[in-house]
């Protein structure tokens, strides 16, 4: 399955993957129409930063394998779906109760004031599956890849620098 | 074809084919891996005026509403719209300047500039109030100089000399009560760096009205004082008739383009391209290719007929040719990406204003004492270069345009008087009021990477001239609407709607030209906007009614520059409703946008801004103003 996953030293914080999600989320689908028609769309992605502000990472449902959000939700409306392995949150049976809100350990489920429901991150599934926070990334920090891919480009670079004496 | 997302013009298509097959990187390769562009620079919502920033406003309301300082959506954004168009100002401002000090070499005797119309020159003195009996050419352009050099100078509280002189007085009482009439230029602009720096005006609406002052102080110490010089040292322009787009480039000429703003360097390269022709010979060429990009190009267009080679985005791809000699730059819509591009081939880009160097080009600093010498030089080293050309490389796309430009407000009056000597203006008025001519607009302006080359400029504007709106033009917008063919007579047989073709007709008989005139009136570079503002008043004064009250409008299609901004608020300053084709970086401040685009502007300046993205919708909106418009007038 497919991760969203940061390479925290490349974010520098600029928030681009927190309009790019609005932005998809919204109505118009494009930034200037959807602020000129004053959408307020929800973000399912927030840029945040360690207390020393030495660590940026944009959070996002990390997709548990077993989430405190499913088990807590009364209605069954949150759920793992068995195709994509996503945790889905199926808006019509929600009823605002925010207990996932309460028990996410990550903080990424998202109230939604207006519609009374929680919101969070499907990796853009309705949208090709293909989230546009990475897209939006202008400093490729943010990947959409398999996990052990991720890992494997990690220890490359570990291994180039390693060789060329930068890492003792 | 698959260029058409670029550009509509296929000579630049076929360049930009050739850059990709060389892998040459151009300014839609640059756009392209740009994307996406940032929202907060995109909706103007980001603010660096200190260091405690950067700052930013989510424009969805899902984020801190203010700034680190408590600035709002609406306050950050006001204030980089000023330091914009203070910034856009500038630019006008400084090339006007550096007209004053060529006036006054000539004054002083100099063999290298002289004045070229005691027409304009009278002309000019006349509204300055200067006394010119008996007094030579020198004199007068001597007091002409002292006055503009007072503006600069003005030290009191005293409005800006060259405003009072030309701008219609109930514009002035308007200007006056909202209180932005401008005093030195130097200092609006100081002044507004300072407005806008951290600590200081935290009122949208004080800031909007700041920025009102700074489209006047580039309306008259920018653009009118620059195009009421430039005049009288070089000329009066007249209609002339040339070609434009990149086949203008001569396979068997030493080529050099000219690119910038000024005429005061062009026109000598021209002068030294004449005659420094033999030399050209001599190295086996057939003579020397001048020709335009941008508005230094439209200078030497509108005076002395020189082609143009095309406009603001492809001044790369002119070089991609491979026959480029020798670029000539001076200031202004230069990109920093010219000299990689002249990299791939023999072309040398000669920069010549000490505020615009380019690592890896050449720079022969080009000053009024030495003009002749300088351009002499660089004249000769692209005759010298012609030699280096790779005559594999080159491939000049056939493909161009006749055109006329050359309509200054003098020579569209010239135009009329045939028709009436004793009040030229009646025949377009009476045209205008009998509904044959239904209005005009101005298409001004620049291209921007994120339409298609042209595209916006000539769909907006075929369907404007199909609906017999008379179009006058200018900067690079003219130049598109050259390319695209409609500055010639039969673009008026071909575009024009039917009562719009009769009144071109009969004024074109009329003037000697033996067939209508073109339904788009080039009028020149884009200080030369201050043409149509002269037209506008004149008009106006001739109808007795304010400019914002005539059935006329403006548009920036495809605008980029800063200067276009400045230029754009000063039109809705003098009462224009004025259209831009590409929305502006403000929209993330709803109030300021509002005053902008809606009822305030109107109510308190007769103009605003109106933004649309599609070209036949915007035509169509512009329309419809002229419409209402000419039913408030009873017309």
């Amino acid at each position: 399955m497919k991760q969203i996953l940061v390479k925290t030293e490349r974010c520098i914080g600029c928030k681009s993957c927190e309009l790019a999600c609005s932005t998809v989320h919204s109505e118009s689908g494009e930034i200037i129409s959807a602020v000129l028609k004053g959408e307020r769309p929800v973000r399912r992605v927030s840029v945040e930063t360690n207390t020393e502000n030495t660590v940026n990472i944009p959070v996002q449902c990390r997709q548990c394998r077993e989430p405190k959000c499913v088990t807590a939700c009364m209605t069954g409306a949150m759920r793992i779906d068995e195709t994509t392995g996503l945790v889905l949150n199926q808006e019509e049976k929600c009823v605002g109760c925010w207990m996932c809100v309460m028990v996410c350990p990550y903080g990424v489920i998202v109230p939604s004031e207006n519609t009374r429901k929680a919101v969070k991150c499907d990796q853009c599934l309705s949208k090709g599956h293909n989230p546009a926070c990475v897209k939006a990334c202008p400093t490729k920090a943010i990947k959409f890849t398999e996990v052990n891919e991720f890992d494997k480009s990690r220890k490359k670079d570990f291994l180039t620098r390693f060789i060329a004496g930068e890492e003792a | 074809m698959d260029y058409l997302k670029k550009t509509i013009d296929p000579a630049v298509g076929k360049m930009i084919q050739k850059a990709e097959k060389e892998g040459i990187e151009t300014v839609w390769d640059r756009f392209e891996a740009q994307q996406p562009q940032c929202g907060f620079g995109l909706t103007g919502l980001c603010c660096r005026h200190c260091n405690q920033g950067p700052c930013r406003i989510d424009p969805f309301g899902d984020g801190p509403a203010f700034g680190v300082c408590g600035a709002d959506a609406d306050l950050i954004v006001a204030r980089n719209l000023l330091r914009q168009v203070a910034a856009g100002a500038s630019a006008h401002v400084d090339h006007a300047y550096e007209a004053v000090e060529t006036l006054a070499v000539a004054a002083g005797g100099s063999a290298t500039y002289s004045v070229k119309s005691r027409e304009k020159l009278l002309a000019v003195a006349g509204k300055l109030g200067i006394e010119t009996e008996n007094k030579d050419d020198a004199d007068i352009a001597k007091e002409i100089v002292d006055i503009a050099r007072s503006d600069f100078g003005n030290h009191s509280e005293s409005t800006l000399r060259w405003l009072t002189a030309t701008a219609p007085k109930e514009r002035v009482e308007t200007w006056g009560k909202l209180g932005v009439l401008p005093r030195n230029p130097d200092r609006e602009i100081r002044e507004a760096l300072h407005q806008t720096t951290m600590g200081m005006d935290a009122d949208p609406v004080n800031l909007i009205l700041a920025t009102v002052k700074q489209g006047l102080v580039d309306g008259y110490a920018g653009l009118h004082l620059g195009t009421d010089i430039q005049d009288i040292l070089f000329g009066i322009p007249a209609p002339v008739v040339t070609e434009a787009n990149l086949g203008v480039l001569k396979e068997d000429h030493v080529n050099i383009v000219v690119h910038g703003h000024e005429p005061m360097l062009s026109e000598k390269i021209l002068e030294w391209a004449r005659k420094l022709s033999g030399e050209a010979q001599a190295k086996g060429a057939k003579g020397i290719q001048l020709s335009g990009v941008c508005c230094t190009g439209n200078e030497i267009l509108m005076r002395q007929g020189v082609a143009v080679a095309s406009n603001y985005l492809a001044q790369e791809l002119a070089i991609i040719t491979g026959a480029v000699d020798a670029m000539v730059v001076d200031v202004q819509c230069i990109m920093p990406s010219l000299s990689r591009v002249a990299a791939c081939y023999h072309t040398k880009i000669f920069t010549t204003a000490p505020i615009v160097k380019i690592p890896g080009t050449e720079h022969i600093e080009f000053t009024l004492k030495d003009a002749d010498e300088k351009a002499e030089e660089i004249v000769r080293k692209a005759i010298d270069n012609y030699s280096r050309r790779d005559k594999s490389r080159v491939d000049i796309p056939n493909i161009k345009t006749k055109m006329m430009a050359g309509f200054s407000v003098e020579a569209i009056v010239a135009a009329l008087s045939k028709l009436d000597a004793d009040n030229p203006l009646k025949p377009l008025v009476d045209n205008i009021a009998n509904g044959n001519i239904l209005g005009a607009v101005g298409t001004v302006g620049c291209n921007n990477v994120k339409v298609a080359q042209d595209s916006f400029h000539v769909n907006m504007v075929k369907e404007l001239i199909k609906n017999n709106v008379l179009v006058v033009t200018t900067g690079c917008s003219a130049q598109a609407l050259a390319k695209a063919g409609l500055m010639t007579p039969e673009a008026t047989e071909t575009y024009a709607g039917d009562t719009l073709k009769a009144v071109l007709t009969a004024v074109g008989n009329a003037a000697g030209i033996g067939g209508p005139l073109p339904p788009v009136l080039h009028m020149g570079s884009c200080v030369d906007n201050s043409r149509i503002g002269d037209l506008l008043t004149a008009l106006a004064n001739y109808l007795k009614v304010s400019i914002k009250d005539l059935p006329v409008a403006a548009s920036a299609p495809e605008h980029q520059h800063e200067k276009a901004l400045s230029i754009g608020t000063w039109a809705v300053s003098l009462g224009v409703l004025t259209h831009l084709g590409i929305v502006p970086q403000l929209i993330g401040g709803r109030k300021v946008t509002e005053i902008l685009t809606g009822e305030t502007a109107e109510s308190l300046l007769g103009g605003r801004f109106y933004v649309e993205t599609d070209p036949i919708k915007a035509a169509q909106g512009l329309i419809k103003h002229i419409i209402t418009k000419r039913q408030a007038l009873g017309i």
